[in-house]
């Protein structure tokens, strides 16, 4: 059984089919990508997952369990991490409180336990202060615990997005164009956190990305979207032959001129082979 | 005259960070306990109110909760402190033959506030910003009408009647006497000094509660929602649970001033609790700095003290300046009649001049000046 699964997901804008009767399976420990052109309903499908759209008909399961149409907080409960497009951290507190609050949903105190700071409180805040520093350490964050989200650079704001996400304790995380607006550099470290990411924590992974060379290279699994439909889904290479991809990004005329190209680099070739 | 600053409190910044913490504390602490006596030596004869004025402090406290941490806008927090004080008045009447001790009312008081405060935050806590401040207004409103009406309360279905003409509140004239309290056979009555200890105990309580919250698991949960609603919920906060949390343990605080209220002014009427004693308790959060206990409680003072001794003072000096050059218009004039003048006024130069409040909390500050850094920048960059 995949770990997500859409079984004829929709979600209709009042007359506006966003996205429609989409299947999409999404397998454990993969890192997998959605991409199409702008307004092919990637980032619609990223809402439905993630709560903050309701599908207008069809189901979403995450290991088996229906999370289509739950509020956010109960997704990220039952094992959904995410960030988003535009950076949105807590930017006035500490990246230390930014992970916490990540935390949030996995820890158990109340307020109660809070006011007369029982044992078991203490304890537990003792452990997610410790595990936030290691998750600090591991996303390229250590020492800066204390460092307001915002005076960090964007490349860590980024990084500390993801320890937050993964404070959340995630079976699946979604990125939103984890590496928009990043410079070359930025943009490898990135990917090799991700891929790190996924290698050490076993956690799935699922992108929208618009970075080709950043698609290519990191995933094992691409969907493409157009219109709110998929089509086309599976390796890089075979997405990256598929005609229907290519008229979708470059428009209809493309393909015919890539296959005339191709004839005539077929004809040189062999009238080179012919004056040889 | 910077450097001699600078050098005479050389000793003291030289301390570790802790010690002072500990100094201030425990001189504020000694100065608190020690006022009654001070008070009498100098027959200033002021310590009702100061009493009145910690019944406040305590009252922003708890807003500060709601409007500070959590970021909800309430403008009718008066209701709660209402609540607690009708609570305290229904339990402890002589007509109602219940007359309850003022140790078990005051938790029943609390209580009753903290529901009251979870009835009112379920269906409009689902709103944002100035959508909940408008609600709440109206409840502010609604609850000193509904305590005006309940002094004929009938109940019935069809031809059964529950209750016909009960009187529960007393209408307009409220409920005179409220049960007071005693401890150890020693009975409070019109000496302010017991008073005033025991609204001391019950603002530390409450400054207490206020500094274990904030760095708790909920204390985050609430800053995150106040920082970014949208975030917060998909790491996990659950918005509306939160949000009520932080209407029900504000509510919870005001219902302790509210009980001890009522008992110490042996009376309470649905006039007491108008949308001005809101605004008020909102006007000391956000002078002194919201989000920052220190700043609430000192700003709280620092208000009361304007409204209740430099106005009448400086009302005394006008006259007399007034008399002395013969300028009739100020040789009669009230400067008190003014207070919601001066009020506007200095609510206006603080948000002008310094947004965060007097006695800011890091992060507030930060937010409130975020704007200001990004307006600028473009102007920079050109």
């Amino acid at each position: 059984m995949a770990l997500l699964e859409a079984r004829g997901i929709s979600k209709k804008f009042g007359g506006l089919a966003a996205v429609s009767a989409l299947d999409l399976d999404i397998e454990k420990g993969m890192i997998a990508s959605l991409i199409g052109p702008n307004g092919a309903g990637k980032t619609t499908f990223f809402n439905m997952v993630s709560g903050f759209y309701t599908p207008t008909s069809g189901q979403m399961l995450l290991d088996g369990k229906e999370i289509g149409g739950l509020r956010p907080n109960r997704a990220t409960a039952l094992g959904l991490g995410r960030t988003f497009q535009n950076i949105r951290l807590f930017s006035n507190m500490t990246a230390l409180e930014n992970v916490l609050v990540g935390m949030n949903c996995r820890l158990k105190s109340a307020w109660y336990g809070a006011l007369l700071r029982l044992r078991s409180v203490v304890q537990e805040e003792a452990k997610a202060h410790e595990r936030a520093q290691e998750l600090l350490a591991y996303v390229g964050l250590g020492g800066k615990g204390e460092t307001l989200a915002k005076n960090l650079s964007y490349g860590l704001q980024r990084r500390l997005e993801i320890a937050r996400a993964l404070a959340t304790n995630p079976k699946l995380m979604l990125l939103d164009e984890p590496t928009a607006g990043m410079n070359p550099l930025e943009t490898t470290d990135a990917m090799a956190l991700i891929k790190r990411v996924r290698d050490d924590l076993d956690i799935t992974i699922l992108l929208i990305e618009h970075d080709m060379k950043v698609v290519m290279s990191i995933s094992e699994f691409i969907t493409v979207l157009d219109h709110g439909a998929k089509i086309a889904e599976g390796t890089p290479e075979q997405v990256r032959a598929n005609p229907k991809v290519i008229e979708a990004y470059l428009g209809k005329g493309v393909t015919k001129i890539r296959r005339a190209k191709q004839k005539v680099v077929a004809k040189t070739e062999s009238e080179k082979d012919g004056t040889a | 005259m910077a450097q001699l600053w600078h050098s005479l409190t050389g000793p003291w910044r030289a301390l570790p960070a802790r010690q002072r913490q500990i100094l201030t504390w425990g001189f504020s602490i000694f100065l608190l306990l020690i006022y009654p006596l001070v008070d009498k030596t100098f027959k200033w004869g002021l310590v009702n109110d100061v009493t009145d004025v910690l019944v406040l402090v305590v009252l922003a406290l708890g807003l500060n909760i709601v409007v500070g941490y959590a970021g909800l806008l309430d403008l009718g927090y008066a209701a709660f402190f209402a609540i607690g004080a009708y609570t305290t008045g229904v339990l402890t009447w002589p007509a109602h033959h219940l007359e309850w001790n003022f140790w078990i009312v005051i938790w029943a008081s609390v209580i009753v506030a903290a529901f009251f405060g979870i009835v009112i935050g379920t269906p409009t806590l689902r709103l944002r910003g100035d959508y909940l401040a408008i609600v709440t207004l109206a409840f502010g409103e609604i609850v000193p009408v509904v305590m005006r009406n309940l002094g004929s309360v009938s109940i019935g279905i069809g031809p059964w009647r529950l209750l016909s003409d009960f009187n529960l509140t007393n209408g307009v004239q409220g409920l005179n006497p409220v049960g007071r309290p005693s401890i150890w056979g020693f009975n409070f009555s019109f000496d302010p000094t017991p008073w005033y200890y025991l609204i001391l105990l019950i603002a530390a309580l409450v400054i207490f509660a206020n500094v274990r919250l904030q760095n708790s698991r909920l204390g985050r949960a609430w800053m995150a929602l106040r920082e970014d609603e949208t975030a917060a919920d998909c790491m996990g906060v659950d918005p509306v649970r939160t949000k009520l949390q932080a209407f029900a343990i504000g509510a919870s605080f005001s219902g302790f001033s509210g009980a001890f209220y009522a008992a110490k002014l042996q009376a309470i009427f649905p006039e007491l609790f108008k949308f001005n004693l809101s605004i008020m308790v909102l006007c000391m959060v956000i002078l002194g700095g919201m989000g920052n206990i220190k700043g609430v409680v000192i700003g709280g003072m620092l208000l009361q003290l304007f409204d209740r001794v430099i106005l009448t003072q400086t009302t005394v000096f006008a006259r007399h300046v007034g008399e002395t050059l013969h300028i009739a218009p100020l040789a009669t004039i009230d400067l008190s009649l003014w207070r919601w003048f001066f009020f506007g006024l200095a609510m206006v130069v603080i948000m002008l001049v310094k947004p965060e409040g007097l006695f800011p909390s890091a992060a507030r500050r930060a937010e409130l000046h975020a704007a200001e850094e990004e307006t600028l920048q473009p102007a920079e960059r050109g």
